[in-house]
């Protein structure tokens, strides 16, 4: 047991290599290669069939890559699986729970299966249904249990065996608000002795839970870094503000002219009237707020709000897995 | 890290991978309206068909003996149609359900997955035939059989139903819909049942080969006379081995893909 231990950083757990996945001639993914360190959190971001979960199946031990190699704590998966499987825990995407069991029934069978013996087991069951907060329902049928904590006993089975990596895919899938905040806290709790795996394709959650992101497109490793290093890699900066113009008539119309005379703003979309002011979204190819907030000054609007954008990583998301300069989705 | 301060990855591991994986789908059947249908069913059609050979009136003046060769010769039958039909949720349905990704991803070899649900299967049809030892008993009460003949007839159910089970594990690793895994068990079981009637149209060596590989008739005939021929539990013990160990293989083709 080692329920106190803290895991050190700074050393390689993951290392990838040229990985790549086809499904009957079909690309799904890669060749991708990354290295992640111990006790980090990293999130996977990508749309929908970017190859998210193909890649965390193979980081599991459930699917053989076509190509490439990867290693997890030394071990070379490709020619030793089961060794592997071992050091994972995989939640995937939908709870692979057997409905008939129990929920205490069910985590002590999957650290049974993993090779956990019983006294081992009825120790470390106490303490997975803390972290998951499932004590309450420990004796309830799984099928009658709600999405949340059928959500929060695949976590359980998870880190019973408390994995060295903890692989995650998508867990707020289907969630409402509340219990969506509630699996963000649980995994933030596990970042102190688990390296952990988050796919998703919800910002909030990534941008919350994760220190790094790896961002997935067609396939394909896109971006890797922090959410400020993503940032500063943007070739657009969005600034959202809100202007009362200074004459009534045709305001919104001078505001916005006054606004595309400034140098570096290459586009400038009124997003809201409030009956005398209005919410405008500037792109810029950098940081004008100075320059922004004076030329309005200056020309007598009255500036009532100015800021970067809100969701910075929903247009640094949208730029890079659309590759086009923010996608058409962004907003503030 | 301490994943691996759990794993002690000793034989004692396997045999407790097996036991575990036995043990929760023995108690699935337990609970699951398949296994009490198939029980149901077979015990019903098993006394219906005592009836009429033993106690009916077209059951006519017969010696104790043929009426239990009759007996275990009909629920061979039974006991292969219920060995299929149990057999097809074990992989088929983990699969279509997705629970199969914890097995997958788990540090469990794939001979331990068959091996474990075949031994809860096998149980469970265990069972079912055992319940209905009654009937022999009553031939036993008012006739003439000894308890040898007895045992050696049940023998023979539970090895044919073994290797009839194993056939099915093999097509339930096959494929993930359920119906498509009855339809393969099924139908091999059918081929290894109608090896006997080809093996007799055909001439030496090929009828002498077929009706060595028929699963019923040359094998079983001892055993509902109840008579032991090593070579007829050597048979039995082959068919389920080979099949179990396609069953495997598939589950290793599939798994690590």
């Amino acid at each position: 047991m080692s329920s106190a231990r803290t895991i050190p950083r700074s050393c390689s757990l993951i290392s990838a290599n040229g990985l790549s996945k086809h499904f009957g001639g079909k690309r799904a993914l890669g060749p991708v290669s990354f290295e992640i360190e111990t006790g980090e959190t990293v999130g996977f971001l990508g749309l929908n069939g970017a190859g998210k979960t193909t890649l965390l199946r193979i980081l599991a031990g459930d699917l053989r890559p076509s190509a490439g190699s990867f290693a997890v704590q030394g071990v070379d998966c490709i020619h030793n699986p089961h060794d592997l499987r071992k050091l994972v825990g995989f939640l995937p995407d939908t709870p692979p729970l057997y409905t008939e069991m129990s929920a205490r029934e069910y985590v002590r069978f999957a650290g049974l299966i993993r090779g956990m013996s019983k006294d081992d087991v009825n120790r470390r069951i106490g303490e997975v249904e803390e972290i998951t907060n499932t004590a309450d329902v420990a004796n309830v049928l799984l099928r009658e249990l709600s999405h949340g904590y059928k959500q929060r006993i695949g976590v359980a089975q998870a880190i019973i065996h408390e994995p060295a990596l903890l692989i995650l895919d998508e867990p707020t899938g289907g969630l409402d608000p509340a219990q969506i905040v509630e699996i963000r806290l649980m995994i933030k709790g596990l970042k102190e002795k688990h390296t952990v795996l988050v796919s998703s394709h919800i910002l909030p959650e990534i941008q919350e839970t994760c220190d790094r992101l790896l961002v997935l497109r067609d396939g394909t490793l896109i971006a890797s870094g922090t959410e400020q290093e993503l940032a500063a890699q943007l070739t657009s900066r969005r600034i959202a503000v809100t202007v009362r113009p200074a004459s009534s008539e045709n305001g919104a119309s001078a505001v916005e002219q006054c606004l595309r005379g400034i140098d570096g703003v290459h586009d400038v979309t009124c997003k809201g009237d409030h009956g005398g002011s209005f919410d405008f979204l500037v792109a810029t190819t950098e940081d004008l707020r100075p320059d922004v907030c004076s030329v309005l000054v200056n020309n007598g609007h009255g500036v009532l709000r100015l800021d970067l954008a809100d969701k910075e990583l929903e247009n640094v998301f949208l730029e890079l897995v659309h590759g086009d300069g923010g996608g058409s989705g962004a907003s503030s | 890290m301490c994943s691996s301060s759990w794993y002690t990855g000793t034989e004692e591991v396997a045999v407790r991978a097996v036991n575990v994986i036995f043990r929760r789908e023995l108690a699935q059947y337990s609970q699951s309206l398949l296994g009490y249908m198939v029980g149901a069913t077979v015990l019903l059609v098993d006394g219906l068909l005592f009836y009429t050979q033993a106690l009916g009136p077209a059951a006519g003046q017969r010696l104790s003996g043929q009426v239990l060769a009759q007996f275990f010769y009909s629920t061979s039958g039974l006991v292969a149609i219920a060995a299929v039909a149990l057999s097809v949720r074990l992989i088929a349905e983990e699969r279509q359900s997705g629970t199969l990704v914890l097995l997958s991803t788990s540090p469990v070899k794939e001979w331990e997955v068959v091996l474990g649900k075949f031994l809860s299967a096998f149980v469970f049809l265990g069972g079912i035939t055992l319940a209905s030892i009654y009937m022999p008993l009553l031939v036993m009460v008012n006739g003439k059989v000894s308890i040898g003949q007895v045992a050696v007839g049940y023998l023979g159910l539970l090895l044919i139903g073994a290797a009839c089970l194993a056939i099915g594990v093999f097509a339930t690793a096959m494929t993930r819909h359920q119906l498509l895994a009855v339809a393969v068990g099924a139908a091999v079981t059918g081929a290894m049942f109608l090896l006997w009637p080809l093996s007799q149209a055909m001439q030496p060596p090929l009828s002498n080969v077929f009706a060595s590989l028929a699963i019923h008739h040359r094998h079983f005939t001892g055993f509902q006379s109840g008579i032991l021929h090593v070579r007829d539990v050597f048979y039995y013990a082959a068919v389920t081995y080979f099949f179990l160990l396609f069953a495997t293989k598939i589950m290793e083709a599939k798994r690590w893909e």
